[in-house]
């Protein structure tokens, strides 16, 4: 953990708990603890290039690791269902209002499956739509266009996160 | 690969699989240092190539999710997670 500026890593949780509150997210409200994830986001960053989550052990090639980018793919669903996401680096409004408290909980992810994106998507028929609709991977957001978006309109990440949906 | 020891009480084998930089491991390494527990652990992302596919194996016949920490006593029972109940409950005094 050691060549981690203390000033980055307060610099990227600040980044991280404004872009959270602007969005509807939570970053969990225990700083000493975040910021001890946004080191480890920073370590990886600088292991693989790329802020992959820092309680999951990334194989250091981007296409495998993409739905563990932070923030990963099961975020969202984890967030309801638990509270909190695995690292628990983002939280839920009752974990945040102090009704329900964080601890560990168990992986939605499966070691084998790897990244979810890479799965191939069924092609059953001829698509009467006049656009494919690609689906964001982080958050769920749907559009129909020609090309992802650079950006994630929602939660802002990349395009390389999103998939083809319909 | 290298296996590194925490000395203390023994109260069986126990190891401890752990990513360096996931604050979980870390709770959990701290919990068996205050409870005085004699372990052993690996970062498995320090790991190489070569070790790490006989290390995730370990780690699967246990955990079959891969997760991170997953602690293992007498090589026949498993702790997944963070679970400070669990494990005072059976490394305890």
């Amino acid at each position: 953990m050691n060549g981690i500026d203390g000033k980055k890593v307060e610099e990227l949780y600040l980044k991280l708990k404004k872009d959270a509150e602007a969005n509807g997210y939570n970053i969990n409200p225990d700083a000493e603890f975040a910021k001890e994830l946004v080191k480890g986001l920073l370590v990886n960053e600088k292991r693989y290039g790329y802020i992959s989550c820092p309680c999951r052990l990334a194989r250091g090639e981007k296409g495998k690791d993409l739905d563990i980018i932070c923030p990963c793919n099961y975020r969202d669903q984890d967030l309801d269902t638990y509270g909190a996401c695995f690292c628990a680096l983002y939280v839920s409004k009752e974990v945040l209002d102090g009704t329900k408290v964080v601890g560990s909980i168990p992986e939605s992810r499966s070691i084998k499956k790897g990244s979810t994106t890479e799965v191939e998507i069924k092609k059953e028929g001829r698509c009467l739509l006049s656009l494919p609709v690609y689906r964001c991977t982080v958050c769920g957001y749907l559009c129909a266009r020609e090309t992802p978006p650079e950006v994630c309109p929602v939660c802002k990440a990349k395009k390389d996160r999103f998939e083809r949906f319909v | 690969m290298k296996k590194e020891h925490v000395q203390g009480n023994k109260k069986g084998d126990v190891m401890l699989f752990a990513l360096s930089t996931c604050v979980w491991c870390r709770k959990t390494k701290q919990l068996l240092a205050d409870l005085g527990v004699d372990y052993r652990y690996v970062f498995i992302d320090f790991a190489d190539k070569a070790d790490l596919a006989e290390i995730e194996k370990e780690i699967e016949k246990w955990n079959p999710s891969g997760s991170l920490p997953t602690l293992v006593i007498d090589n026949k029972e498993c702790i997944v997670g963070y679970n400070p109940d669990a494990i005072k409950e059976r490394l305890g005094t």
